[in-house]
């Protein structure tokens, strides 16, 4: 294990000073961080827009605000927290600052490209706050025909989307191209960390998927501007091919969102329990088998609008089959954990907590997909619930364990375990009295995106709000915690988790060319104890 | 140069292809004249793939990145196509 | 067992390797500029089959000798495209200027002929908002028509840099690169040619 590095040693950090040298910087790391910051921030602002949303639900009339600014918050909340923080923030900000040391190599495969995306999603951020001046108010699925005629700024951001999506789609071609390339000499496929083989599913969907949804916005804005009629009714036009195509994305986006997830909790419990990965090969190819399969299911968010019966019984059966390779890791995992010496470190438990909450939003899935329960639970809080479920239970709390894991690393400085567990507790407390309450909700008859509903549901969403409290309380408690410990932490080693993957070999925080001399791989990441490689 | 031959050679095949698609589109040949327009379009740009972009000499990988997107691009349109034909 | 040779190791530095990146970066952003354009296919499909008779009707209005002489314009920009790389690879400077400048010229013939055909269509009254059959031939051209121009901004800055010396026997990649996104273009417009004028 490494001694403590001496505070003046040179780093990613301090080599070079000023604004511009970060502005134009062509080094990962940078990049990452500032990717992190930026979307970091505006998980905050979502944050508090869910709050608001919460809190005009503690009463059954309009206490708060209005229907039209209740549709807006509900809208803006989506947008942000959709495009703007769980899309880009494990590959674009953990996965530009690991990546690269993670496969053995000094930066990406097209450094300038990467700098590049930064700056495309930025501006697209930008322009997303601008159409702020006057909110939309379509709901994040923007469907037709409403929002090609509603006189709301949709224009605006569906060019931010654009932005924003063009700049997924150049990282995910960069990570693509890096992992094919720039893999240290012995490192093979299978000797990849799992977290590599989840980024490379996710970048593939990125650069497939995404361009559809591109071409759907300009689709959307050509109607809105020049009176093109292709989701148009009264010129011939079909507003469910806006759904098609809006979900031809959206749907496989999902599994961008969790895969990089996925492979941060495949990182961490090999690490915690002192035992090499159960199953790495079928953990490896799953990831590609979610990604291909994520491909196959898009009409099932469109049951019940109008599609074909021969369509939503072909969508209905694939759904069932991206349940089969998410299984495998869940197990996997676990079986991994069995006779571990486990360490229930910041990491560790979120780890556990994003197993837990996952499994209960993907068994909640299968509800959904199924026809007949769908017709009652679609577009009810049930709904909500699921995706909550899935998306903040799994890729929110992956990346909370992401980034207590990977701190120490870009910050030379170690989490004060004691409050991030104080957090920790917050935050699963309040997670699960907000969502698992709406999965009843749901049930009941609540319908999403609705700011007045009938008293019998008073009391439900009161505890959903109490719970949306505790849960903001947690997650400030953690920023308190990461922001105080860049400063005051306890300096960190270069491998304070004792972790045999590359990032581990180089000081916390690294240098800028990574590693002094490139490393030569002759084995897998997970050899704890006896197990030598993927083939045992 | 042999490099010229070849292009010239594909230059002059494309050519009389576009004739031949522009002569079979005058015919009557109801559902025939797309699948015809098609598989010569298909031909086409078999070609230029293949010569122009290199493609005759690239190894394994470059082949996957250049076939695989082609899948997908059959799902969208097989995958709207089971809703918007049986309606 | 080390099954990555120090040749391997040092295949991703220097020229070879960085040829390699680049090859592999064109053809997957090819990918994703082949499911930005799948999105309009799949609107052409769908409403192609759902208004046989429109289509038909629609289509006549087209102007078949101008999209056949932009059809063959294109193939020509191809091959003077790959004509001026095989050049390069063999050093010679010159062949490389003269063909990128006749791309460049073949090209601008393309926007050319667009602009025409727009004209008269938006003076018959035959607008994007006019029938289904519109929007997609102007949201499909128009796109392409981008992409034309993108293309163009690539091959003039190649120019450029030739001018600059930049490019050599040794060193093509930029111009090889271009060439594929160039090929590309041209790749697409195979398809909307038929798919717009010819099959109604």
């Amino acid at each position: 294990m490494s001694r403590q590095q001496p505070s003046i040693e040179k780093n990613y950090l301090n080599e070079t000073h000023g604004f511009w040298s970060w502005a134009y910087t062509l080094d990962h790391k940078r990049i990452g961080v500032m990717y992190l910051l930026t979307i970091l921030f505006f998980f905050l602002v979502g944050g508090v827009l869910g709050l608001l949303v919460r809190l005009e639900l503690l009463e059954p009339t309009n206490w708060l605000v209005s229907n039209q600014t209740y549709n807006e918050m509900f809208t803006l909340h989506g947008v942000i927290m959709i495009f703007i923080f769980v899309i880009p923030v494990i590959p674009s900000a953990l996965g530009n600052f690991v990546i690269p040391l993670l496969i053995g190599a000094r930066d990406v495969a097209f450094p300038r490209l990467n700098i590049a995306s930064y700056w495309i999603f930025v501006s697209g951020v930008i322009v997303l706050m601008v159409s702020m001046v006057h909110p939309i108010d379509t709901g994040w699925t923007f469907y037709t025909p409403y929002s090609a005629k509603t006189a709301t700024s949709v224009t605006i951001v569906a060019l931010g989307i654009f932005l924003v999506g063009m700049s997924s789609i150049l990282t995910g071609l960069n990570f693509i191209v890096t992992i094919h390339k720039l893999r240290a000499p012995g490192m093979s496929w299978h000797r990849l960390p799992l977290f590599i083989w989840g980024i490379y599913a996710t970048s593939i969907i990125n650069v497939l998927a995404t361009p559809v949804v591109g071409v759907t916005f300009l689709m959307l804005l050509s109607e809105r501007l020049l009176g093109f009629g292709f989701f148009d009714p009264s010129k011939g036009g079909d507003p469910l091919l806006f759904q098609h195509f809006f979900w031809f994305y959206s749907h496989p986006v999902v599994y961008v969102m969790i895969l990089p997830a996925m492979g941060i909790i495949s990182e961490i419990i090999p690490v915690f329990t002192r035992k090499p990965i159960f199953g790495y090969k079928a953990i490896a190819y799953s990831s590609l088998a979610i990604a291909g399969a994520g491909f196959l299911v898009w009409g099932h968010h469109m049951f019940v609008a109008g599609m074909s019966s021969i369509a939503t019984i072909i969508f209905s059966f694939l759904t069932f089959s991206v349940a089969i390779p998410t299984g495998v890791k869940v197990f996997n995992w676990i079986a991994t954990m069995y006779r571990g010496s486990i360490n229930l470190d910041s990491p560790m438990i979120y780890a556990l907590t994003f197993i837990f909450l996952f499994i209960i939003g993907g068994l909640t899935g299968p509800f959904l997909g199924s026809l007949a329960t769908d017709v009652h639970l679609h577009e009810t809080y049930f709904l909500v619930a699921h995706f909550h479920y899935t998306i903040m239970g799994g890729t929110v709390m992956g990346l909370f364990a992401g980034l207590h894991y990977w701190f120490p690393k870009i910050t030379g400085r170690m989490l004060d375990e004691k409050t991030a567990k104080r957090a920790w507790a917050f935050i699963l407390v309040g997670f699960n009295v907000t969502f698992f309450n709406m999965f009843i909700l749901g049930f009941r008859g609540m319908p999403r995106r609705y700011a007045t509903y009938p008293e019998k549901f008073q009391s439900q969403h009161i505890i959903s709000t109490v719970g949306s409290w505790i849960l903001a309380a947690g997650i400030l408690i953690m920023f308190y915690n990461f922001i105080r410990c860049i400063y005051k932490g306890e300096k960190a080693p270069a491998n304070p988790w004792r972790g045999l993957t590359l990032e581990w070999t180089t000081p916390s925080p690294p240098p800028t060319e990574n590693f002094k001399e490139i490393p030569v791989v002759t084995d897998w990441p997970y050899s704890y104890g006896k197990r030598k490689d993927a083939d045992g | 140069m042999r490099a010229y031959k070849t292009y010239i050679f594909v230059w002059l095949t494309l050519l009389v292809l576009t004739a031949a698609t522009v002569s079979v589109s005058y015919m009557q040949l109801g559902v025939f004249n797309a699948v015809a327009a098609l598989i010569i379009a298909s031909v086409k740009a078999s070609l230029v793939a293949l010569y122009f972009m290199h493609l005759r000499h690239e190894k394994e990988l470059v082949w996957a990145f250049a076939l695989f997107p082609i899948a997908f691009l059959a799902l969208i349109i097989a995958g709207t196509l089971t809703d918007t034909l049986f309606r | 067992m080390a099954e990555y040779s120090e040749k391997k190791a040092m295949a991703s530095e220097g020229t070879a390797g960085a040829f390699e990146k680049a090859k592999l970066g064109i053809w997957a952003f090819l990918a994703t500029e082949l499911m930005l354009f799948g999105g309009l296919f799949t609107a052409y499909t769908v409403y192609r089959i759902r208004y046989q008779a429109l289509f038909h009707e629609q289509h006549l209005h087209l102007n078949r000798t101008f999209g056949a002489v932009n059809t063959v314009i294109l193939i020509c920009s191809s091959l003077s495209v790959a004509i001026g790389i095989a050049a390069i690879k063999a050093g010679k400077l010159a062949v490389l200027k003269l063909c990128l400048a006749i791309t460049l010229g073949l090209a601008s013939s393309f926007l050319f002929i667009k602009y025409l055909e727009y004209s008269e269509h938006i003076g018959n009254g035959e607008l994007p908002s006019s029938n289904l059959f519109f929007s997609l031939y102007y949201m499909m051209t128009g796109l392409h028509a981008i992409h034309v121009l993108a293309g163009m901004a690539a091959l003039t800055t190649m120019l450029l840099l030739t001018n600059r010396g930049a490019f050599s026997k040794e060193y093509s990649t930029p111009v090889e690169i271009t060439g594929i996104y160039w090929h590309f273009v041209d790749l697409v417009w195979i398809y909307l040619f038929p798919l717009l004028y010819l099959i109604g």
